[in-house]
């Protein structure tokens, strides 16, 4: 965290003179480590097994909070018996279909029926495998979305509150974890167990009525085939210790870039409509009935999903949304698959997408297999680069290092790449909404200098000209072949799927009536940014600005970008832009920024208070039940229905928010309670299990039989050979893990930090670390040369030999790491080999992330060749560990 | 013989004073907490950016995370980088764990630890680079901080081999010399300056420095108690060779394991008794000329 977020960690170091113990698990010592009361290095990829190791002792040694667990957990429902577990099926889970690698969440289910999952990937109409449909569906996983069918009322599970039933989660988890002893997590994690001790220790003490925990992560848990299930080991145990909620627990999750978070809840990501609504799948959602029907659950808060939706295609097509009309729900795009970046770059390849826009990312540099993507851009008809400088991404095409290798020649690349400067955040006005899922307003400081715009004016400037070309072509009539191609309206002719006779009106409504009104300010004639905001916020059907997402209705009436940040312009005022002094409120400080939903600061927050609405304790007060108030008070505002009685029970057959009981702390869960199994929502198990990563030169210890995830999406192309692993022959050809990491003075892909002199200064060039150990192993010398080798490519990195990357004893071996900071690429002011470019296509299954923390290399003293020499290097490594294009890709 | 014998040239007055500032505020300067520095190098980039230092090298250059390698005309704040073997008197690892205290504590790395500390100009009471300046371009301000005035120097380059610890040197693009202002400007206008203020856990402190002395002797005690016996306080105090300092620091381990001499002496220091030799020495040898030529006036009598 003192890497990535240095001003962040400010935080850490007060709680730290205020008492904290800070404990740091990472496979090298950084300059977080280096500020922590612990350092644990553990072999990269292996967390799954170091969680499970501290659950399996919480269970043990009887350390979780019972009352906690009892009271807002699933911990006694009881599950069918068609439930097998990962011990009795080798290391997988029931419901396994080996041909098309997804699970069939029925073999999950809880005793009393199916319940819907509040995240993740769902469909409640059906989840059997072998239809071809659903299997489209699971592709797509959508596994950020929210939502799902379920039961037709409040579920009753069947449950036992002494815990014993031999099927209830509590004791499924005790018997799925307890193998994880101290002993494993040493043989798999490389930790000794004086160190894991400590931490149990550690973190059982600390937590309880009295004490909380948190647990703070980053990519460096889920960019990994299991990235999913690390982030479910990590709730699981926070769930157990009863740090859910409560102020000083959680899990918080650190993100790469400052307003991540805003770019989930006002997506960039394919499969997801602002607020975390599903975005429509093609052949399933046909209307907004079958949509309703699919997504929304019959309890709780997204039982309200019609009203989130209509609202925000008002939001979107304003009077030309209509009842008649769904309310342009036909406009929504449909989803086929999975659409997500490493499929577009497939898409590329095959020659199926035409163009592409980049926005301040970098792919050539930061994303996984940087070959294939810069080869993917030169199967483009067109690209838009859109940045500060002339990255990586942008010049490819004449001075990449597929050129030198000789595998692509300028001449012969069609790709029209356009270069446009951006603005910086200075020179913009703005939000980011940071990990507490808090938006802070920016205002622009300065106008942008030159011809560089904001992502703001090229959009709606971009969308403005669009439609005033598609005006033109109103009432052409059928036949006119104006197939328009993805993104350009201008009739290029690489539609898909478009008959010949489509009317264009047809074709242009999704553009042409959109509200596009946003006013424009000054000489650039700027969109105002508080104008977009007050639209994400919605009005009411009398056109004032809503409070809150319970104003939003179903009916047209009302209108909101994204119902998650309804509130946010409450009384037409920015509450984004507050800034009043901590130092004038309490240590919640509600009154800095807004915070959604509804600007509550810790989420699930009644489970700061015991069921009668009392907090377990007064030093970990947070939000209680005001019984002469007849309302939750506290020093956040609770994040419940605010004048619910702990003592409310729902009557039967009740629906929505009515369904929520006074003790549901879990409010968006279908069943109230946070789930320690999950009967649906992750594709790849209701219970985390270890399994090595995806080249990895290490065996499941675990389980023998199953290697890696089942059902870990792998992609398939030349570009992407994946290696043996475990005790694979061939596996020692790569003996070495290496991990990608930030530094401090750097940021992500370079795009940021390259190309300043007084950044690149600080950390001037690209090296690698390796423990002494290793070096002599290898005959490497400090601020010598190396090559680093995987089955995609090879790179060369100065060599930094360092304690602070140590060698691990695992399984009996000594285990080498190797750091690989990723930062850099050919262009700039410090340049250097990219180490993304050793990465490989296969993703977690949920959310399609790339697994670039866990990779399998050799390392090699001295440069690296040039030229074909390069491809040739890559092409004897496949030779010696028999790499085919099936390695690696079994289920 | 000791540095308190020797006095010095001002006797240990306040600077701003002795330089002839009839009124002025309290003396400034720096309290840097090498405890909490978090390596970051926000202060190095902050600094650039105030005071336009020119970027002065790209190298890697193998020291650990230290690419800056050292103060110079052109590098302002430096943060060292020094990973070493934790002693005993290190941060308890396992002090909560019940385990094995000072066994294998840290695991695999086996007590390894790393220092970070943020290097800077020490505004010297005694200021070895603002005595031998003979152009007056070096000044004492209003806030007792030493500071270069660029359109007085003349680039003669006495100034960098006065200074006890390699602090000042001279651009080649402009010849002249160039060191830490403190930010003059801002202070002048009730600023902090800038490498304080962007430091984002207060490793860089900036205050009236009675004030931050105070503070800094709490911490050190705190951490002491706390059983951090490594801590201490490096040129906090006015007894050493250089009338203390106006930035002054907290270090975890002796001052050369961070590149700081250990007992800086200001090379003007010894100039009084310098004087008063060559000043009895002259006496000597003109008393010796006047005996022998009075001597030899054998025809006044």
């Amino acid at each position: 965290m003192a890497e990535a977020h240095p001003v962040g960690f400010q935080w850490v170091m007060e709680a730290k003179a205020r008492g904290a113990t800070v404990i740091h698990v990472d496979p090298r010592f950084s300059r977080t480590s280096a500020m922590a009361d612990r350092h644990v290095p553990i072999r990269a990829g292996s967390d799954i097994a170091f969680l499970g190791g501290i659950i399996n002792h919480v269970l043990r040694e009887e350390k979780y909070f019972r009352d906690y667990v009892l009271a807002y957990t699933n911990a006694s429902t009881i599950l069918s018996e068609d439930f097998v577990d990962t011990e009795d099926l080798d290391g997988v889970f029931s419901g396994l279909d080996r041909e098309h690698r997804t699970y069939d969440f029925d073999a999950w289910r809880y005793q009393a029926g199916d319940v819907g999952a509040a995240a993740g990937y769902r469909d409640r109409r059906g989840n059997r495998a072998g239809n071809g449909r659903r299997r489209k569906v699971r592709e797509a996983a959508r596994g950020e979305a929210h939502g799902s069918g379920g039961a037709a009322s409040h579920p009753a599970p069947d449950t036992d509150e002494t815990l014993r039933h031999p099927r209830c989660v509590f004791q499924v988890l005790k018997r799925h974890f307890s193998r994880y002893t101290p002993e494993l997590v040493e043989q798999i994690c490389g930790i000794s167990p004086e160190n894991f001790r400590a931490v149990c220790d550690a973190v059982t003490s600390n937590s309880g009525r009295d004490r909380t925990t948190a647990l703070v992560y980053s990519v460096g848990w889920t960019q990994h085939s299991v990235g999913v299930q690390y982030i479910r080991t990590g709730a699981i145990l926070q769930t157990l210790l009863g740090n859910m909620g409560r102020p000083g627990g959680g899990i918080l999750a650190l993100r790469g870039h400052a307003s991540i978070q805003g770019s989930t809840d006002i997506p960039t990501l394919f499969d997801l409509l602002p607020g975390y609504l599903p975005m429509p799948h093609a052949g399933g959602n046909e209307d907004l009935d079958a949509y309703v029907d699919a997504e929304s659950m019959d309890n709780g808060f997204w039982a309200s999903m019609p009203s989130y939706l209509v609202s925000l295609l008002k939001a979107w097509w304003g009077p030309a949304a209509t009842p008649e009309n769904d309310f342009c729900y036909g406009y929504l795009p449909r989803l086929t698959g999975s659409h997500g970046t490493y499929e577009t770059v497939l898409a590329q390849l095959a020659g199926e997408c035409s163009g592409y826009f980049l926005f301040g990312e970098n792919p050539a540099v930061g994303s996984a297999n940087g070959r294939m993507q810069r080869m993917g851009m030169a199967k483009l008809d067109w690209l838009v680069v859109r940045d500060f400088s002339l990255i990586e991404s942008a010049t490819w095409w004449k001075d990449g290092p597929e050129i030198e290798t000789g595998e692509m020649s300028t001449e012969d690349i069609g790709t029209e790449v356009f270069f446009l400067p951006a603005a910086a955040h200075t020179e913009k006005s703005g939000s980011f909404t940071n990990t507490q899922r808090m938006l802070q307003w920016h205002h622009g400081a300065v106008g942008p200098a030159g011809d560089a715009r904001s992502d703001l004016w090229f959009i709606y400037h971009l969308g403005r000209k669009i439609r005033e070309r598609l005006a033109g072509e109103t009432g052409k009539g059928a036949g006119t072949g104006t197939g328009a191609g993805a993104g350009t309206g201008a009739g290029t002719g690489t539609g898909a799927g478009t008959d010949a006779g489509t009317d264009a009106d047809e074709m242009n409504g999704p553009v042409l009536d959109l509200t596009w009104d946003y006013p424009l300010r000054g000489p650039l004639q700027e969109p105002d940014a508080e104008a977009v905001l007050a639209e994400v916020n919605g009005w009411d059907g009398d056109g004032k600005p809503v409070a809150s997402f319970t104003q939003l209705k179903a009916d047209g009436s009302t209108a909101a970008g994204c119902w998650i940040y309804c509130g946010v312009y409450a009384g037409g005022v920015n509450q984004a832009a507050r800034r009043k002094p901590g130092s004038q409120q309490n240590w919640v400080a509600n009154e800095w920024g807004w915070a959604w939903p509804a600007n509550r600061r810790v989420l699930y927050n009644r489970a700061s208070a015991d069921p009668e609405g009392k907090p377990w304790s007064e030093r970990k007060a947070l939000v209680w039940w005001d019984a002469g108030q007849g309302k939750w008070a506290g020093h956040d505002i609770a994040d419940f229905v605010a004048d619910r009685p702990p003592s409310y029970r729902p009557p039967d057959g009740a629906t929505g928010v009515a369904a929520i009981s006074g003790t549901d702390a879990f409010i968006m869960q279908a069943d109230g309670k946070a789930w320690l199994f999950a009967p649906a929502g992750c594709v790849d198990g209701p219970l985390p299990a270890h399994y090595e990563p995806q080249d990895s030169p290490v065996q499941n210890l675990l389980y023998p039989k199953q290697e890696h995830n089942p059902v870990r999406e792998v992609l398939r192309h030349p570009g992407t050979r994946y290696q043996p692993s475990g005790d694979e022959p061939g596996s020692g050809v790569f003996p070495y893990v290496a991990t990608t990491y930030r530094l401090t003075e750097h940021h992500t892909a370079g795009g940021m930090s390259r190309w300043l002199p007084y950044l690149s200064e600080l950390q001037p060039g690209f090296f690698c670390e390796v423990s002494p150990e290793l070096a002599a192993e290898r005959g490497l010398e400090h601020m010598g040369w190396a090559t680093i080798v995987s089955a995609r490519s090879a790179i060369e990195a100065r060599v930094m030999v360092t304690r602070r990357m140590p060698s691990l004893t695992v399984q009996g071996k000594r285990l080498h790491q190797i750091g690989l900071p990723y930062h850099w690429g050919p262009n700039g002011i410090s340049a250097g080999d990219s180490a993304n470019d050793l990465a490989h296509l296969a993703l977690d299954p949920n959310v399609h992330i790339q697994e670039v923390k866990a990779l399998a290399v050799d390392i090699q003293p001295g440069r690296r060749p040039r030229g074909p020499a390069l491809l040739a290097l890559v092409r004897s490594y496949h030779e010696r560990a028999g790499i085919t294009d099936e390695t690696g890709t079994e289920v | 013989m000791s540095v308190t014998d020797r006095p010095g040239l001002t006797g240990g007055a306040d600077p701003a004073e002795r330089a002839g500032w009839a009124e002025h505020p309290p003396r400034m300067g720096f309290f840097t907490d090498t405890s909490v520095c978090i390596g970051c190098k926000a202060c190095e980039v902050a600094c650039k950016e105030w005071n336009a230092v020119p970027e002065d090298g790209l190298t890697l250059t193998g020291m650990s995370f230290d690419n800056t390698i050292g103060l110079s005309a052109s590098t302002w704040r430096h943060v060292a980088f020094i990973e070493q073997q934790a002693p005993e008197s290190a941060p308890g690892r396992d002090r909560d764990a019940g385990g094995d205290a000072g066994g294998d504590a840290g695991g695999a790395e086996d007590g390894l630890r790393w220092l970070m500390s943020s290097d800077v100009c020490k505004h010297c009471s005694e200021a070895g680079c603002l005595d031998v300046c003979p152009t007056g371009a070096l000044m004492r301000t209003e806030f007792g901080t030493v500071v270069v005035q660029d359109d007085v120097c003349n680039g003669c380059g006495y100034c960098v081999p006065a200074c006890p610890f390699g602090v000042i040197g001279r651009r080649e693009d402009d010849g002249g010399a160039h060191k830490c202002t403190l930010c003059y400007d801002r202070l002048g206008v009730g600023m902090e300056p800038a490498c304080a203020k962007a430091c984002p856990t207060d490793s860089i402190q900036f205050g009236p420095l009675d004030e931050l002395r105070e503070r800094a002797q709490a911490r050190v005690s705190d951490l002491q108690e706390a059983g951090r016996t490594d801590a201490r306080l490096y040129l906090e105090g006015p007894d050493d060779g250089i009338g203390g300092a106006g930035a002054f620091f907290l270090l975890l381990d002796e001052p050369e394991v961070y590149g700081l001499p250990p007992d800086p002496v200001v090379s003007t220091r010894s100039l009084p008794r310098m004087w008063k030799h060559a000043g009895l020495a002259a006496a000597g040898v003109g008393a010796m000329v006047l005996t022998a030529f009075l001597g030899s006036r054998t025809d006044v009598r």
